[in-house]
């Protein structure tokens, strides 16, 4: 007969069991993954950014998606949050009187909402088919719409609420920025990058927009400076890989031959930090701003990814199948236990 | 002034005398004084009040100074073309005292200067054109020996209005730049008070000949700003109002003098174009009257900004403007935009009615099974008698 102490007995036995199936596995539990070093991005500078929405209007263009209403006329494109057919957005921060720009207080800034390309991506880690990828050269996390299942779990794990699924339409896919892959082979970059006329959404390589982000931040507010417009080359221009091609060969061409746009601007009056250069092991794509970042809708993330926790935890417990196992035989032994074979005595049948 | 109708002014003798003396015929005078009225921003009626005040009024004393300068105000106010304004600024107005325009020279035309002034004294309009140059002494500008701050000071002095006209009686102009070897200041510096500004390098003619309309027609100077610039003017940034404001919006550039943006005319803003920093409104009446399209931003070159102190000949023309309206525009969505609304009280009432019925069902429903469950223990107990009691306790 099974008594109380006889079930926690077992249950201990089998957690034990368990656990020292687990131990040699936290060993080598999953670091938060690094930045590839030639991996491409774009520098948001809030404080150059004048609201103009060139880089909004650019991005539906050469990603084909419709203006999306919200307001009674029809009129504008006025999107109030990303969606499945906006992959780009500036929104304001807006404080009492929105006197003065780039202040906190009675104050407003802006804010380009698009894909932070995270070195360790969480809709990566959470897609169960693999349709979300992380390019191991470039970078930049794409999505395929073949290989999607619409599961929307990449929706649910975003820390910064970027792939929305296309509600509208029965065969929905995933929207999301993926850095204008499609024309790189071209030698086209992000065209939000490519029109911005202030240089507030510049592209290159991250490694670069982080030396060109620490630079900036450097100087003296008010102080005058260049800021490179459209892409940042680096010192010493090198033939960068540019897209992929259907079949997966990698094309070697540089970008598209433009003059050099850098201009003369005042230094703003920057937070001492530059967003995505830790957060979650840092993304491709970073942020300056002279309103707190939190405030301007960015999370504050610690420098550990949750795809590195959740894997962690999820590849320890189900590492050879030992935590299956041990939980089936446990559950195999207490069923036995409390199992009274038919032609035993009548009273035995329940527990 | 009373007259508030442009029909009834149709057969009126007035009118008719002064479109003859400005050689028009009736109609193209009156569209004339429709248009100067148009310019400077006035209600419907003042079209006829200006009609009338041209015709009627005595022609204001004008005594126009040149100093420091280049003459492209006066070129540019002779080659104005709609109509024949030289006819104008010699008919209506009387131009007592003009270097460029007098046949006199000399003592001659000093006299006639010094005449006009004691005639005409605290009525006549003061035009400055010209930057005055203020160090040592202001020796370096010297007109019948007297230099320009002297002449100045002393034609100033009974003036019933000062007008500064161009950039370099405005603010200094092009004399005043870096390193400014001769001190040259503009005429509010010099005089220490605020006059009437009309900046550009020219400045558009009918800016100016609209300042004095309305002197004419209302006997004061137009509403100004802080830098004495008309508000009808140089309220608004050229950005503003340009025609090719829309390919800012969507992001389309000439990025080259010839490329295929510049000749598609895409927005000229990453050649340096000052338009985003410079109040004036060029994109609005555009600039020599030889038609549409026929100001420095339509023809493909950037604004240089000539009206702007700070900007114009101190900035470099490829040099990127700073742009001065940036506004919290009410289009762009807030960080978190609050979704749907908050429940209305009729709402909230069906909704507490659904939640309390289905408590009290619930709590009924439980009752209940537990009532049935006791029948049917009872039930059970009464079957099997006391043995039932005891297998349940395993």
């Amino acid at each position: 007969m099974t008594t109380r102490r006889d079930f926690l007995r077992g249950c201990l036995a089998s957690g034990a069991a368990a656990a020292s199936a687990v131990l040699p596995e936290t060993a080598c539990a999953r670091d938060t993954l690094k930045r590839p070093p030639e991996g491409l991005g774009l520098l948001y500078d809030a404080t150059l950014c004048v609201g103009c929405q060139a880089c909004v209007a650019a991005c539906k263009q050469v990603n084909e998606n419709p203006a999306e209403f919200t307001a009674m006329d029809k009129l504008w494109d006025t999107p109030l949050d990303t969606t499945g057919h906006t992959f780009n957005l500036i929104k304001m921060y807006r404080n009492g009187t929105m006197e003065t720009k780039d202040s906190e207080l009675n104050g407003f800034s802006f804010m380009k909402t698009s894909c932070m390309h995270c070195a360790d991506p969480s809709c990566v880690s959470a897609c169960p088919v693999s349709a979300m990828t992380k390019n191991p050269e470039t970078g930049i996390v794409g999505y395929d719409p073949d290989a999607c299942i619409g599961c929307r779990y990449c929706v649910a794990a975003c820390p910064f609420g970027i792939p929305k699924y296309q509600y509208d339409s029965p065969t929905g896919k995933i929207g999301k920025c993926e850095l204008c892959r499609h024309r790189h082979k071209d030698g086209h970059y992000s065209a939000c990058a490519e029109v911005c006329p202030t240089g507030a959404t510049l592209f290159g390589r991250t490694e670069d927009l982080l030396a060109e982000a620490k630079r900036r931040l450097a100087l003296k507010p008010g102080e005058w400076t260049t800021i490179p417009r459209g892409r940042l080359r680096p010192a010493q221009e090198k033939v960068l890989a540019g897209g992929e091609d259907g079949k997966g060969q990698k094309h070697r061409h540089g970008w598209r031959d433009e003059p050099d746009q850098s201009y003369q601007a005042q230094v703003g009056n920057y937070l001492q930090h530059v967003y995505g250069e830790t957060e979650y092991g840092g993304t491709q794509v970073l942020k300056l701003s002279a309103v707190n970042f939190q405030k301007a809708g960015l999370p504050d993330l610690p420098p550990k990814s949750s795809a590195a926790t959740s894997e962690t935890i999820q590849h320890t417990l189900y590492g050879g199948l030992i935590m299956p196992i041990a939980v089936l035989a446990g559950l195999t032994w207490v069923a036995k236990r409390n199992v009274v074979p038919e032609d035993d005595d009548q009273k035995g049948g329940k527990s | 002034m009373a007259n508030q109708n442009l029909i009834s002014l149709e057969q009126d003798d007035r009118i008719e005398a002064a479109a003859a003396r400005l050689s028009m015929d009736r109609r193209e005078f009156l569209q004339f004084c429709a248009a100067l009225a148009t310019t400077l921003g006035l209600p419907q009626g003042a079209d006829a009040a200006v009609a009338e005040a041209v015709a009627t009024k005595k022609r204001p004393s004008v005594i126009w100074l040149h100093f420091q300068e280049c003459t492209g105000c006066t070129e540019s106010i002779l080659r104005a073309e709609h109509p024949t304004l030289e006819k104008l600024i010699l008919d209506v107005i009387s131009l007592d005292y003009h270097e460029t325009l007098f046949a006199a020279a000399g003592h001659q035309v000093e006299a006639a200067r010094k005449t006009a002034m004691a005639e005409n004294k605290g009525k006549y309009i003061l035009v400055v054109e010209g930057a005055i140059p203020t160090r040592d002494n202001g020796i370096y500008c010297k007109i019948g020996g007297k230099t320009a701050i002297e002449l100045l000071t002393e034609c100033a002095a009974d003036a019933a209005a000062v007008i500064a006209i161009g950039s370099c009686a405005s603010w200094g102009g092009m004399p005043s730049t870096d390193p400014n070897p001769t001190g040259a200041k503009g005429v509010d510096k010099v005089l220490g008070k605020p006059v009437v500004t009309i900046p550009g390098c020219p400045p558009n003619p009918y800016n100016f000949l609209s300042t004095v309309v309305h002197f004419l027609t209302f006997g004061a100077l137009p509403a100004v700003d802080h830098l004495g610039r008309p508000k009808f003017a140089y309220s608004r940034l050229i950005h503003e109002n340009c025609e090719r404001r829309a390919h800012f919006d969507a992001g389309r550039f000439a990025m080259e003098f010839g490329d295929e943006g510049h000749r598609k005319g895409h927005c000229l803003y990453k050649l340096g174009c000052k338009g985003p920093e410079t109040y004036a409104n060029c994109s609005v009446i555009m600039f020599g009257d030889a038609g549409a399209g026929t100001w420095p931003v339509a023809c493909g070159h950037p604004c240089i900004g000539c009206t702007e102190q700070g900007v114009g000949f101190t900035k470099p023309i490829h040099t990127v403007a700073k742009l001065k309206n940036i506004e919290p525009s009410a289009f762009l969505p807030r960080i978190v935009e609050e979704k749907g609304v908050g429940a209305s009280l009729g709402s909230a009432a069906v909704l507490a009615a659904v939640a309390g019925a289905a408590a009290g069902a619930g709590a009924m429903v439980a009752k209940n099974l537990g009532l049935s469950h006791k029948a049917e223990e009872m039930e059970q107990a009464k079957k099997e008698g006391s043995k039932a009691t005891e297998s349940t306790e395993v």
